[in-house]
């Protein structure tokens, strides 16, 4: 680009994400936006943003505040006034909490991996079109997508198998989805046969495909269904209330906040009614905000980083199997 | 490169797109040979022996589908049996269609197929058009940074547990919500939309749409960026508005996608919502609450009266079906595509 300005103006370089640089134009024949039209969109888009962020907000610095600022705010405080860790050291002193962070990561993290390799393994299997009996087993997974036992035969097979208080009860259960399954799939089918071909004629067998070809060249789809099962299985209560026998040590997070945030019924294990209604150095309501934000942090860690290849994950049209 | 296939040797295979099942391309079963040089089809003993790592690499997933799902489908005997865990599922004693007769006699079963319908319908008109209209907004808005950050945002409950999306509106709404502290400071009646029976249906549909309407934006804003903009330049040369490209541009190109969703909803008439529910169940009061899979739920494994749940989730999932098939069969009348390509 020639400099056409070469006395005192600078060019902007085109690596500058200053706001200007990146913007859009209108297309020629599109009519400049009114000033009403402007300001309705405006305000419409703020508030829709405004829902999910301003309860958020409100959360985490209730979290961070001091008992008195909770006072002078008469409840949730908007504004930072008064702000202390407390809260969390706290929260993270208490063992029932300690114990359902790790049944959580526990949870997490074992049930993604199953998940992953079980799906992974299966969408490859059936991405090579005209291997034999990919279409049974295509049809024996889409079936289980319209046609299910429902909730009672399946509580009774798992209890049956014995899992009734049993890890693997929360994980195994709900580990295949056929959705998932079906979306990797028709990415791995994308994959160019060429380059397939070319790594078989070097003498490469399916497993070695699968490894160093294929999934290197899934990776946006792989992190968004690696997401969907992790946000599942961390998300996950209603297993817990069916299979797992009402030990607090086995309690998830999710249950914690169900029971002791929303029901605002104290935690077991706990003389005096509860932790949080004896302590006057913190408030209750902080350390109830505290476990929510606690349940947030590896959501909204992982997210930006995922968040971008969402469109590539969930639209790929996986129904046309 | 020649065409003979050596049934065993994996190695050093011949390389050709045609007897190869890892050509991209999709293969009618029984299509013509697309080269002349193509060899004798394989038999099928040939094509196992090929394939074998490939079918070994689906068991994992079809071992625990076949064990948690097919399994079940065994299990929805105990719809018709008196069934009592200490015999077993072979041994209960028979009850034909009786946990069914007296299921229809069950007023509680009524009111939460009540409910259900009426939660359904109030979804349909409140929360089915939101992201419609919120994908027709962004699409509008030209700086591709502020379509990514509000993106972002929208999608994000989503990914909340129920738990933590009825807690936050417990903090928002709730009687100690910020919502009554300011009705309590300026001096305005408190009002806890949380346990009002009354607003109920509006409250779990704005929990809806606060929670999903975002991430249905995606399907949307997808079919949205596959429309033509050459449309939209000829009929605005044309002297077209606004509004009237939306209306003859941009409506009828989302027309396909919008009837998938909709064929969809409806094939999801009873399914409502199942944790949103058993978490609120308490506030409100069952007799508001309780929907078809909750109703399952309490009377069929908090209850131990197993075969009674069974059979009312029986009858849901057999008026699913129905009500799927039937939405498809519409959406084609209509010449769309409904779930598949006729």
């Amino acid at each position: 680009m020639t400099n056409v300005f070469p006395i005192g103006r600078k060019p902007t370089p085109a690596t500058s994400t200053a706001r200007g640089a990146s913007k859009a134009t209108r297309a020629p024949w599109e009519e400049p936006p009114t000033v009403v039209g402007r300001a309705a969109k405006v305000l419409t888009l703020t508030a829709v943003v405004g829902t999910v962020l301003v309860p958020l907000w409100i959360i985490v610095v209730t979290s961070f505040s001091t008992p008195g600022a909770i006072n002078r705010a008469g409840g949730l405080v908007l504004w930072p006034d008064g702000l202390t860790m407390r809260a969390y050291r706290e929260m993270l002193g208490e063992p029932t909490v300690r114990t359902a962070l790790l049944v959580s990561l526990a949870i997490t993290v074992i049930g993604t991996a199953v998940s992953m390799v079980v799906s992974v393994l299966c969408a490859y299997g059936l991405s090579r079109s005209g291997s034999f009996g990919h279409r049974a087993v295509l049809w024996l997974l889409i079936v289980t997508m319209f046609v299910s036992g429902g909730l009672i035969p399946t509580f009774l097979v798992v209890t049956g198998l014995g899992g009734y208080g049993q890890f693997w009860a929360l994980i195994l259960p709900s580990s295949v989805s056929v959705f998932n399954i079906l979306v990797l799939r028709s990415f791995y089918s994308q994959t160019s046969s060429e380059l397939i071909d070319a790594a078989r004629a070097d003498g490469a067998g399916d497993w070695r495909i699968l490894w160093s070809v294929v999934l290197p060249t899934s990776r946006a789809v792989t992190a968004v269904i690696t997401l969907f099962y992790a946000v599942g299985y961390w998300n996950s209560f209603f297993n817990v209330m069916l299979y797992m026998p009402t030990e607090s040590e086995k309690w998830p997070l999710q249950y914690v906040l169900l029971t002791y945030v929303n029901r605002g019924i104290g935690l077991p294990g706990q003389t005096n009614g509860g932790f949080g209604e004896t302590h006057a150095q913190t408030a209750p309501l902080s350390l109830q905000m505290a476990v929510v934000v606690l349940t947030l942090v590896p959501l909204l860690v992982v997210y930006p980083f995922v968040q971008k290849h969402f469109r590539t994950g969930v639209l790929t049209g996986a129904i046309k199997g | 490169m020649d065409d003979r296939e050596r049934p065993g040797e994996v190695r050093d295979r011949p390389v050709t797109t045609t007897d190869a099942p890892h050509s991209a391309r999709p293969q009618a079963p029984h299509s013509p040979p697309a080269r002349a040089a193509q060899p004798k089809r394989l038999t099928w003993r040939m094509r196992l022996r090929r394939d074998r790592t490939l079918l070994i690499m689906t068991v994992p997933a079809v071992v625990l589908l076949l064990v948690f799902n097919y399994a079940p489908l065994v299990g929805l005997v105990t719809a018709f049996q008196y069934y009592d865990p200490l015999t077993g599922i072979w041994n209960s004693e028979w009850a034909g269609l009786g946990q069914f007769q007296q299921l229809f006699q069950d007023a509680q079963f009524w009111g939460s197929l009540q409910n259900t319908l009426y939660l359904s319908f109030v979804q349909l008109i409140l929360f089915f058009p939101v992201p419609i209209a919120l994908a027709l907004l962004l699409n509008t808005v030209i700086s591709e940074r502020i379509r990514n950050v509000i993106q972002s945002v929208v999608y994000l409950p989503h990914f909340f547990s129920w738990v933590l999306a009825i807690t936050i509106f417990q903090q928002m709404l709730g009687g100690a919500g910020v919502l009554n502290q300011f009705l309590r400071s300026h001096d305005i009646g408190a009002w806890n939309i949380m346990t009002d029976p009354d607003t109920f249906a509006l409250l779990v549909t704005s929990q809806a749409v606060w929670k999903e309407a975002g991430w249905g934006i995606i399907v949307f804003l997808a079919a949205l960026s596959a429309i033509n903009t050459e449309l939209y330049e000829a009929a605005a040369a044309d002297g077209a508005g606004r509004w009237r490209r939306t209306w003859h541009i941009t409506l009828p190109g989302l027309r396909g996608v919008i009837m998938l969703m909709l064929v969809l909803r409806l094939g999801n008439a009873l399914t409502v919502g199942f944790e949103q529910f058993l978490i609120q169940r308490d506030a409100v009061g069952h007799e508001t609450a309780d929907v078809l899979d909750t109703f399952s739920f309490y009377y069929g494994i908090a209850t131990g009266n197993y075969g009674y749940g069974a059979a009312a989730g029986l009858f849901k999932s057999v008026i699913s079906l129905l009500l799927i098939w039937g939405a498809n069969r519409l959406a084609h009348a209509f010449g769309e595509d409904g779930l598949y390509r006729k």
